[in-house]
């Protein structure tokens, strides 16, 4: 018994191997959720009929159920249903669970910081000749993201660690492959605090990046 | 060149004016007076559609628009030709005073960025603000960012300026500075339709001042008239008390 360091430290560069695959979900998560977020919110914001309820009931299903249910109902039961689905592998499924459910999340962020920017804006921008879709794109939006930002990257570092549940479909990530080099040498507390300590890790460099461009959007405003 | 005709604006059963006609000849400056909640404001908003009349017929030089059914291009064409003061600024707060007043020729107009930021910093010059081109509006007093407000509006060109209570929100201050900028446009003759409580602009400044009371144009006429003759007596009480005041 006792702890391992050296064995720990021995499974570092064996799990970094594994990081790209974990990023690679995290950063493709991101993009998709944040597109699927802002059409979500905008939908919301101008209250398309139909599609506005219909992003409501979206939000409701995906907020309101666990995530761990919805990779495996898109993943193992979607199939079955619907044939499409049959050859969509592992990585591609946990990429889409995570935007899908990410997506319900920040749209309402998203929705509550366009909501929040001053009204006023919007008409001077109206009132210099801007077509509404400039207005939102030229003036809400860039001032909407600095509002949701701090949220948002809240909402990208539950993502990062939520893809370790894609090794629950099967995907190779630092989790999953920690969980196995944990079985063959009966280490359990060693590898998974070797896979902590890297999700750690990024969490920290990520929250850095935050701070970053945080200060950098609120340039306009400490003066 | 700007003609109005038969303009009316209700908000469900609560009617805000009827039946407004008003001509503005090329380089006239009209004050539009009145008690609050006349309808004043919302009759400059329906002017460029930030509000949308009920019925009624605008018309700025070739640009004419019948407002119950206007299309998004005529609504579009008729915001182009007009440019608007707001009484809180509406600065965007995300955007640098040269950004501000460069936005709309960069946007709207579609100028290279170099050639939208050599006018902003003419127009920073001219409205005295030749060094605050960096500086974002919560740098700004609330007299400087009322002018950088008015050079937004000046940038495009436009052939008629709403001004809606502009000197309104600031500090007693900061008033006469942007009194003086919209004396500077007056004397250039630019067509300027002003709502204000500056009893002293409407009479110093303004070409016709038009009382407003009750959804209605009660009574209109060369300041002097105005101010010294008036025949109604709400517009006589007003002045009462805007003198008082």
């Amino acid at each position: 018994m006792g702890f391992d360091l050296q064995y720990m430290l021995s499974l570092m560069p064996i799990l970094f191997r594994y990081l790209g695959i974990t990023l690679g979900m995290a950063c493709w998560g991101l993009v998709f959720s944040l597109i699927l977020a802002v059409v979500l919110a905008l939908v919301r914001v101008y209250r398309l009929p139909l599609l506005d309820q219909l992003s409501q009931l979206y939000i409701s299903f995906f907020r309101g159920t666990p995530l761990l249910v919805q990779l495996f109902l898109l993943y193992y039961g979607l199939p079955q249903i619907i044939p499409l689905f049959v050859g969509l592998d592992a990585f591609t499924a946990a990429v889409i669970g995570l935007s899908l459910h990410f997506a319900a999340y920040k749209a309402e962020s998203i929705r509550a910081a366009i909501i929040g920017i001053d009204r006023s804006q919007r008409e001077a921008g109206l009132s210099i000749g801007m077509t509404e879709m400039q207005a939102m794109c030229r003036i809400i939006l860039p001032q909407a993201t600095r509002v949701a930002l701090p949220s948002l990257m809240n909402y990208f570092i539950d993502m990062i660690k939520s893809t370790s549940l894609a090794f629950t479909l099967g995907v190779a990530e630092i989790m999953a492959k920690a969980q196995m080099e944990a079985s063959s040498s009966f280490k359990f507390f060693e590898a998974f605090l070797a896979v902590a300590l890297i999700y750690w890790g990024m969490v920290l460099l990520f929250t850095q990046l935050q701070n970053w461009a945080e200060a950098r959007l609120n340039r306009a405003y400490n003066q | 060149m700007i003609q109005i005709r038969n303009l009316s604006k209700a908000f469900g059963d609560n009617r805000v004016f009827s039946g407004i006609d008003l001509d503005i000849a090329e380089g006239e400056i009209v004050a539009l007076i009145g008690p609050s909640g006349t309808g004043k404001s919302t009759f400059l908003r329906c002017i460029n559609f930030l509000e949308q009349a009920d019925s009624g017929n605008i018309r700025i030089d070739e640009v004419s628009v019948i407002v119950h059914n206007a299309r998004r291009a005529d609504i579009l064409a008729l915001r182009r030709k007009t440019g608007f003061v707001f009484q809180n600024y509406a600065l965007f707060a995300h955007m640098t005073a040269l950004q501000n007043i460069a936005e709309g020729l960069i946007t709207v107009r579609g100028w290279k960025k170099l050639a939208a930021h050599d006018r902003a910093r003419q127009i920073l010059e001219d409205i005295g603000l030749g060094d605050k081109g960096d500086h974002y509006p919560a740098a700004l007093s609330g007299g400087q960012q009322q002018r950088v407000g008015i050079g937004r509006a000046m940038a495009l060109d436009a052939r008629l300026l709403l001004f809606d209570e502009p000197t309104s929100s600031l500090d007693p201050e900061w008033v006469g500075e942007v009194l003086a900028l919209m004396q500077k446009l007056a004397l250039r003759h630019q067509t300027m339709l002003v709502v204000t409580h500056e009893m002293q602009f409407a009479r110093n400044i303004a070409d016709r001042v038009i009382f407003m009371a009750e959804g209605r144009f009660v009574e209109q006429g060369k300041p002097a008239e105005i101010f010294s003759s008036a025949r109604d007596v709400r517009l006589r009480k007003f002045l009462n008390q805007v003198k008082t005041y």
